[in-house]
Formats: C-alpha cells, structure tokens, sequence
C-alpha cells in the first residue's frame, strides 16, 4: 500500500499542478502572440498587445478607478480590522466567537448573494451607485482577510509590554503608537497589502454596485465581447496576475517576519 | 536606610467578587529598604505589588507613596517602575533604546540622555552592549535590560516581579548577590516578590510571609527563620519539627509549656496567641537538634532512636524516633563527624539549645 502511495503520490500532485496552473500560463504566452486568435502554434512573438494599453483611455480610466477603490478599501478595512483583532484578542466578552464567526463569515458567503442584497439594500436607503459603493462592498469582503492577517499579528502580544511601556511614564496614546502600532506594523502593512490585491481583482460585487465607472474587472469583462480586443485584454491580465502575486508575495514575507518576532505562528492566508 | 516610611498600605482589600485576593493588609516599608514580598502563589504577593506600580487598584483602603495618596493616580505617573516577571523587553527596540524608553518622554538634551543610559547600563554590567537587538540577548541579559530601563527613570521604588524565577539555578544565585549589592549602591528602596524563601532570606532587610491574601509576619529574615509567628510561616521557610505543647501558665510576655519531649519549656508568647489556649505548637529547626557523640554531654538532651538516614552531600538527615512524641523528629547534622554513617536503628541522644525552641500560633 505504502508502495503504491509512494509511487503514484508524485504522479497526482504533477496533474494536480497542471491542472490548477497550466491555464494561468496560458495568459501571458497568447499575449506575446502576433496572431489575435489564441491558438496553437503561436504566429510569431510581439510585445504590441502590451504597447497599446497606455494608449486606451478607457482603460487607463478603469486602472485608475481601481486604484481609488484598492486604496480606499484597503486602508478602510485595515482600520476596522485593527480595531477588531485588538478586541477579540486582548478581552475575553460575551459573544466573542460569535462575533468573529460574523466578522470571517462573507469568506464563504455566496458573493453573488451578497451582491444583490447589497445592491438592494444601498438602494432602498438611497445611494446611488458609484465607486463609494463598490468600495462598501470591498470593504465587506476585505475585512475577513484583514482580520486574519491582523490577528496574527496581535495574538502572542505580551500585555506586559503595554504594562512596561505605561510604568515607564508613556500614556495609554503614546503606549499604542510606540508599542502597540510599532509592533504590529508588519502585519498593518499586510493587511493593507492583501485587502488591495483582493479589492483589484473583485468582480461580482463591482459588477453589482459601479454605477457608470468601471473598475479593471469590469472594464476587462466589458472588452471580452469583441474578439479583435483579447490580446489587449491577456496582456492586460498578465500584468494584474503578476501584480498580485508580487504583492501577496510581499505580504506574506512581511507577515512570516512579524510572526517570527512575537513567537506565533498561524493566520497564514497563502 | 533611614526610618522615614516610602511605602504605607493601609488596610487595602482586593476583592474579584467573593474572592479576596488581598485581605486588610497593613504594610509599612522604609526608605531605602529591600523589603521582600514571600508567600506560595495565589497569596495575594503579586496583587499587592501590581496594586503599588498602578496596574490594579484596591477594592478599599488606601496606598500612600512617599507621602502621596495613590487613589486615582494611574501607573504612568506614579514614582515607581517594575521589572516583569517575563521581563517585557521590548522586542523591536534594541538595548539602548529599551533602555531610554522612558527618558524619551523627559525630553532630556541628546548627551544628558546618552549619559543616563551608559550610566545604566554600566551598572547592570551590560556597558557597550547597546546596539545589541533585543532579540538576542541571554536570559540573564534580558533581566538586566530590564532592570537598567527602570533604573535609569531613577524611581523611588523599584518593583521587582518575581525577576530570577525564570533563570537557573547558578545565575540565580549569582544575581541575588548582584541584586543586593546593586541596590545598596543606588540606595532606592526595593520590593521583591518571589515565593522561594532562601532568595527571600538572602537577599532582604525585613520580609512579609503572606497567605491566602493576609500578611502572616513581618520582619527580618533571622527572626522570620528563628520565630516564626505561626505553623504556616514555620513550614513555608525550611524544615520543622513540630511537638504539641500544653500551656501551663501565661506571664504578659512569656509563656511556659509543657511537652512530653522537651520537658518544660518557658518562651517568648507568640504573637498570634489569643492567651486562652489550653495547647499550642512548639517547634524546633532540624539544625538545631545536635547528635551527642560517645560521651559528649549536653545541658538539654533529648533520646531516641534512628529510623531513617537521608544522605544529601555536605549534610545528612536523621528521622529519630522518641518515646511520648506523636511524629519522629528531623534532624541534620554537617558530614564533618562522620554523621552519614551512624546506622539506622541506632540508640542517639540529641542536644539542644532550649532557647531554640519557639512557641507558634496554630
């Protein structure tokens, strides 16, 4: 039985890989392609597909959107999160797992649920759509992330420490912003790293809640229709993968290093 | 050390619901003293240490410092810092800058500032370790960080939370020394709070043996150790022998028992006496019992017979059985004389001072 496993184990994690990634690869190599049809073999190769986008205002209209979005989602969900992991970490209260179930549980909500209900609700209190509340929406979706990252961050925090501070003369303000935020600085910096990737690739909710601007999403959503426009649109997607992936990177590490400082490890989210 | 008192804790109670954790407790500790909070934990030694730094406030009663009244005074403003049981280092700072953590807030010129945390440091020993990164530092290392950082605030107490508990055994005591010459140099007054008596008994000018949220006895170590108020004191600090004794007679002061061991016994009346009790409890110190070899002869002689030996290198312990006794007696004795090798069973006679037996309070 051991034998078998052994022998056929690496054979299943190959095609699992394949699998889950060979598409992904797809992306950047039909964007270097001449030929707009995305189909083997390759034509020739070209960087033009990348060279046109600066040069497409929608675009970089629906790049900058984004940006505001990514921002303000991030930084707006960091905050809440903030002030949630020190709660749920540091005192113990009635309803406490309760609430953290609450706060983690649009991680598995079915977004598209989420969505129109959010939709209705915005609606109904006389919001009009716009990228205030896609941001909203983000926020919703940002904070399960946020708090995971942040709750790392603030868990194996010795209290002592705030003690020590206070005992040396440094108020409950000073205490937060020397100790508190200097120690959990990586993990803030995480956080806001992770909320804007989740932010910048978010469709559904976008979908639902933009009113006439477009964010990258949806202006690549928009583009699939004509088929000349694809290439534009791989590239475009190959430069968002690796954008993402460079900054989840990043927070990763950033978050390894923190935990590593206070002696904790979990909360991991890649 | 002078007599002007530094800290007073007058009739403080702390309670968590039903549960009092510190229990009327009056305490009067002097300037320039290292006085030692001693008892097993959950005594209430640690509440009352917090409650002195500003980290908990007394349910009633009052904590006066220097003078002051406490109430309402949180712990950033009071003239006191603490070194924590888990040290509390800073971790993103380096030593240095754990070290002028507080100083910061002084608003000190750059060179005075620098100067202070030299001085410091060069009075834990650390001089020149300052860019060493928190992180890396020994256990015995951390201890002196934390100990520079307070020191350099230049408090009128310095708290100290059980700070050796966490190093063994040889830099242990190797610090207990330190400790004490260390603070007769700075001369500030010292609180320790710790549960091992020989650190208590080393290292102190006067003691408070505490339990279950009362302090039971204060006072110096020699008299903690030799007359102990109660049974409890006795058995927390070092081995006893306890011998049920009849009171035959009470005179202000003294009072004078009768045993079946020791004969008739006149002592000093122990503090917690309430003067009415028919029996009470005498005790003596293993150590102070003496093996009579041969024909050595002693004012005081107690017989028995050996029915255990314990050997534990420089000394050896003999459990002696004597007639009319309820419990075997302990005894040790040095190795020096050949003590490790009287066999059980052995008829002994056993010399005493009667001056080192102590009437206590049940």
């Amino acid at each position: 039985m051991n034998r078998i496993m052994s022998r056929w184990l690496p054979a299943y994690a190959f095609l699992y890989i394949v699998f889950l990634y060979l598409p992904v690869i797809f992306l950047p190599i039909f964007s270097v392609n001449t030929s707009a049809v995305p189909q083997f073999p390759l034509s020739g190769l070209t960087t033009k597909w990348y060279e046109e986008l600066p040069n497409t205002p929608a675009l970089l209209d629906a790049a900058w959107n984004s940006l505001i979005v990514g921002v303000a989602a991030a930084v707006l969900s960091t905050i809440l999160g903030i002030c949630a992991a020190r709660a749920i970490t540091r005192y113990r209260f009635r309803g406490r797992t309760a609430i953290n179930g609450l706060i983690m549980a649009p991680l598995v909500l079915p977004e598209i649920i989420v969505a129109i209900s959010l939709l209705i609700v915005l609606l109904q209190l006389g919001f009009s759509l716009s990228l205030f509340t896609v941001v909203l929406g983000h926020i919703l979706i940002c904070i399960p992330y946020s708090m995971t990252v942040l709750t790392s961050g603030f868990e194996g925090f010795d209290r002592s420490l705030e003690e020590a501070s206070a005992d040396l003369g440094e108020s409950a303000f000073g205490t937060f912003r020397r100790v508190t935020l200097s120690m959990v600085a990586p993990a803030i910096i995480s956080s806001l790293l992770v909320s804007f990737t989740i932010s910048l690739d978010e469709f559904i909710l976008a979908f639902f809640l933009a009113g006439t601007d477009a964010t990258l999403p949806l202006y690549i959503w928009g583009q699939l229709r004509f088929a000349a426009k694809l290439p534009g649109v791989l590239a475009l997607g190959t430069l968002l993968l690796v954008g993402s992936f460079l900054l989840v990177t990043i927070a990763e590490v950033i978050r390894r290093r923190a935990a590593r400082r206070t002696q904790n490890e979990g909360g991991a989210i890649v | 050390m002078s007599d002007r008192p530094m800290i007073e804790i007058r009739n403080v109670t702390r309670s968590y619901g039903s549960f009092k954790a510190l229990d009327d407790a009056k305490l009067s500790i002097r300037e320039g003293e290292f006085f030692s909070l001693l008892g097993p934990s959950g005594c209430g030694k640690t509440t009352l240490l917090r409650m002195i730094a500003g980290f908990d406030n007394p349910t009633s009663g009052s904590i006066f410092i220097d003078g002051q009244p406490m109430a309402g005074i949180a712990a950033n403003r009071r003239p006191t810092n603490m070194v924590f049981q888990s040290y509390a280092i800073f971790p993103h700072l380096n030593v240095g800058e754990n070290v002028s953590y507080g100083l910061k807030r002084l608003k000190l010129d750059a060179g005075e500032e620098k100067r202070r945390v030299e001085e410091a440091l060069e009075q834990v020993s650390l001089t020149g370790l300052g860019k060493r990164g928190a992180t890396e530092l020994s256990g015995g290392q951390r201890q002196r960080v934390a100990l520079a950082r307070a020191l350099v605030m230049r408090p009128k107490v310095l708290l100290l939370d059980e700070p050796l508990s966490a190093l063994d055994k040889k830099l242990r005591e190797q610090m207990q020394v330190e400790l004490r010459r260390l603070q007769q140099a700075v001369g500030i007054t010292f609180i320790l709070v710790t549960h091992d008596q020989y650190e208590a008994l080393a290292m102190s000018d006067r003691i408070a043996v505490m339990f279950g949220g009362r302090i039971a006895q204060v006072d110096k170590p020699q008299e903690i150790y030799q007359r102990p108020a109660t049974r409890q004191v006795a058995d927390f600090l070092g081995g006893m022998n306890f011998v049920k004794a009849d009171v035959v007679a009470v005179n202000g002061e003294t009072i004078t028992l009768e045993t079946l061991g020791f004969g008739r016994i006149t002592t000093a009346k122990p503090a917690g006496f309430s003067g009415n009790g028919a029996s009470t409890t005498l005790g003596i110190r293993p150590e102070r019992l003496r093996v009579m070899w041969d024909d050595e002869k002693a004012k005081h002689e107690i017989a028995g017979k050996v029915i255990e030996r314990h050997y534990f290198g420089e000394i050896t312990q003999l459990v002696v059985n004597v007639d009319g006794l309820e419990k075997p007696l302990s005894v040790t004795e040095t190795n020096d004389f050949g003590a490790d090798d009287i066999p059980v069973g052995a008829p002994i006679r056993l010399g005493y001072d009667p001056d080192a037996l102590v009437a206590m309070a049940d």
